[in-house]
């Protein structure tokens, strides 16, 4: 396998030529916030809106079977991309968010008091929240799985809090704060023997590695559009058709609808019983240019090439005097997040900037995860498919910058 | 690194380190306040005789702004009436957020720079919303959303 061409990505990307803080070369290392679009993703939308756009599976029009066939292909490459079992198991949302409260929300009838959820103590705030009102509602508990100082999950501690009223088992597939690579095909297998389903928030993965829902073994699996290169307002729930059948609608609405009459109405079949409403069509056009992109480079050469990138930039930045590396998982995607000694999170977040340098400073939407960890923010350089050893240089001699500034 | 200095002067960089009146004081009026973006927290103390500030302090953890800011704002304070700490709050709130000038608010200047980070202004003034609820003896933490 040929290595992957970071000068030819990057020239895809236009936005990365650009410069800010007065004419610095930009270094993008914000991308588990979200990426960057190539161009071939700009230019879908442009094109939906300049020569298809229509509303899909209404009209009887050219343009709205040309708007609905664009729609609709996008679900047939992501059963290609996930390995999803059907067209049916793809359903759009808005966001990962939505996806995680949509499975949420819909199991609602399937859940009572006293049922448990089992979740890590590393899952973002959408992967917590949404579990917590569903245990509100229905007297569910909430488990929280720990995890150890390196950011791995402790499994003998994980298989002891499973148990006959365990229902869902969630779990990020990729720490979006430490970089943490769950052994989410073991987490699945566990969960299973004891009768509990599996959600996986593939937010963090699903742009960094290839991805294989069957392979997996889960349930239900959430990304996010915005994370994998395309726009934003779009993400993907993939379920299990059977668990996707059992899921009570989030939304009623049109689109969703079999017939209404004032007494009752039926809904569709899937994936449109859980659609309602007129979707994001540009946001779902623009995923399908997006995952045609990742599959014209290719998932494993993005891994192999972000996985150097990791092993470079740890080492670059693990030897400054004072720096805390938050997270040494086992396995682990490309995510360097970390403290420095005397130095505020938010100050070296804004001396990074002014560099040029784009990192997140902040809690990562984890804040148990931060007190888990007795800090209250970190910064978090995130690297994607088209940075560079020279990005990781820039952060570091930024990060050196800041110590002179803060340190001395 | 001009834009950095501007932001970071070395005033801000010392009260940032070693804040100036960092500490509880029993008896007095308090207020918790919180920056839910960044999860700071910091307490401020005030003691008041009639409409006179004796005393002002405060405790908390927060990135180099926020720290600087309240330091040295317990220094602005003392001594001024809860009317004139309300008039610099605003006139404060104007030099950072909005287009104010630097004009007769002494040492605050120095906080000019953070006009140009928007997402610092928050950081700015925690202190000075704390202070307010503390003075108005609001019970519930401020935050600065």
């Amino acid at each position: 396998m040929a290595s992957l061409d970071v000068a030819k990505v990057r020239a895809d990307f236009p936005l990365l030529s650009t410069t800010v803080r007065g004419g610095k070369p930009l270094v993008y290392l914000d991308n588990a916030a979200s990426t960057q679009k190539p161009q071939a993703v700009i230019d879908s939308i442009t094109r939906f809106y300049t020569k298809r756009y229509s509303n899909v599976h209404r009209g009887v029009h050219e343009l709205s079977e040309l708007a609905t066939g664009d729609y609709e292909q996008t679900r047939d490459k992501l059963v290609t991309f996930l390995n999803a079992g059907c067209r049916e198991e793809i359903i759009f949302t808005h966001g990962t968010t939505e996806a995680v409260n949509l499975v949420a929300r819909g199991m609602d009838e399937q859940f009572k008091a006293g049922d448990e959820v089992l979740l890590s103590e590393m899952e973002h705030h959408s992967n917590i929240v949404p579990w917590q009102m569903l245990c509100e509602r229905s007297g569910a508990v909430l488990r929280v799985a720990p995890i150890d100082d390196n950011g791995d999950i402790l499994m003998d501690a994980l298989e002891g809090l499973l148990n006959e009223r365990t229902r869902m088992v969630v779990v990020s597939h990729t720490s979006n704060a430490l970089g943490t690579r769950n052994p989410v095909e073991r987490i699945a297998e566990l969960a299973h023997a004891h009768g509990a389903l599996v959600l996986l928030d593939g937010a963090q993965a699903a742009p960094h590695c290839p991805v294989d829902v069957q392979d997996l073994g889960c349930d239900f699996f959430v990304l996010s559009g915005h994370k994998m290169y395309g726009p934003t307002g779009v993400g993907v729930l993939w379920g299990r058709r059977e668990e996707l059948e059992k899921l009570s609608p989030l939304l009623g609405g049109g689109d969703m609808i079999e017939t209404v009459t004032f007494e009752k109405t039926t809904y569709r079949g899937l994936p449109q019983r859980l659609e309602a409403g007129t979707p994001g069509i540009a946001g779902v056009i623009g995923l399908g240019a997006a995952v045609d992109y990742l599959d014209g480079v290719g998932m494993q050469r993005v891994a192999a090439h972000e996985h150097d990138l990791l092993e470079y930039g740890t080492e670059r930045i693990q030897s400054i005097p004072g720096l805390r590396l938050i997270g040494s998982a086992r396995r682990k995607a490309a995510i360097l997040s970390f403290v420095v000694e005397g130095i505020h999170a938010h100050d070296l977040g804004t001396v990074l900037d002014l560099q040029g340098v784009a990192v997140r400073a902040g809690h990562h939407c984890a804040q148990p995860l931060m007190q888990r960890f007795g800090v209250v923010a970190t910064v978090r350089a995130s690297i994607a498919m088209y940075n560079t050893r020279e990005d990781l240089d820039c952060l570091a001699s930024g990060i050196h910058k800041a110590i002179e500034v803060f340190c001395e | 690194m001009s834009e950095l200095r501007e932001l970071y002067q070395e005033m801000i960089l010392d009260h940032g380190k070693r804040p100036r009146n960092f500490r509880a004081q029993d008896g007095a009026d308090e207020a918790a306040g919180h920056n839910p973006l960044c999860g700071d927290r910091m307490t401020v103390y005030v003691r008041v005789d009639g409409d006179t500030i004796e005393d002002v302090s405060f405790e908390g953890a927060g990135c180099a702004i926020s720290t600087a800011s309240a330091s040295i704002m317990t220094q602005a304070l003392r001594g001024k009436t809860t009317a004139e700490a309300e008039a610099l709050f605003q006139r404060f709130h104007d030099l950072v957020a909005a287009d104010g000038n630097d004009e007769g608010i002494g040492k605050l200047a120095v906080f000019k720079g953070v006009r140009a980070f928007p997402m610092r202004v928050k950081c700015a003034t925690l202190a000075w919303h704390t202070l307010r609820a503390a003075l108005d003896q609001q019970d519930e933490e401020v935050t600065t959303e």
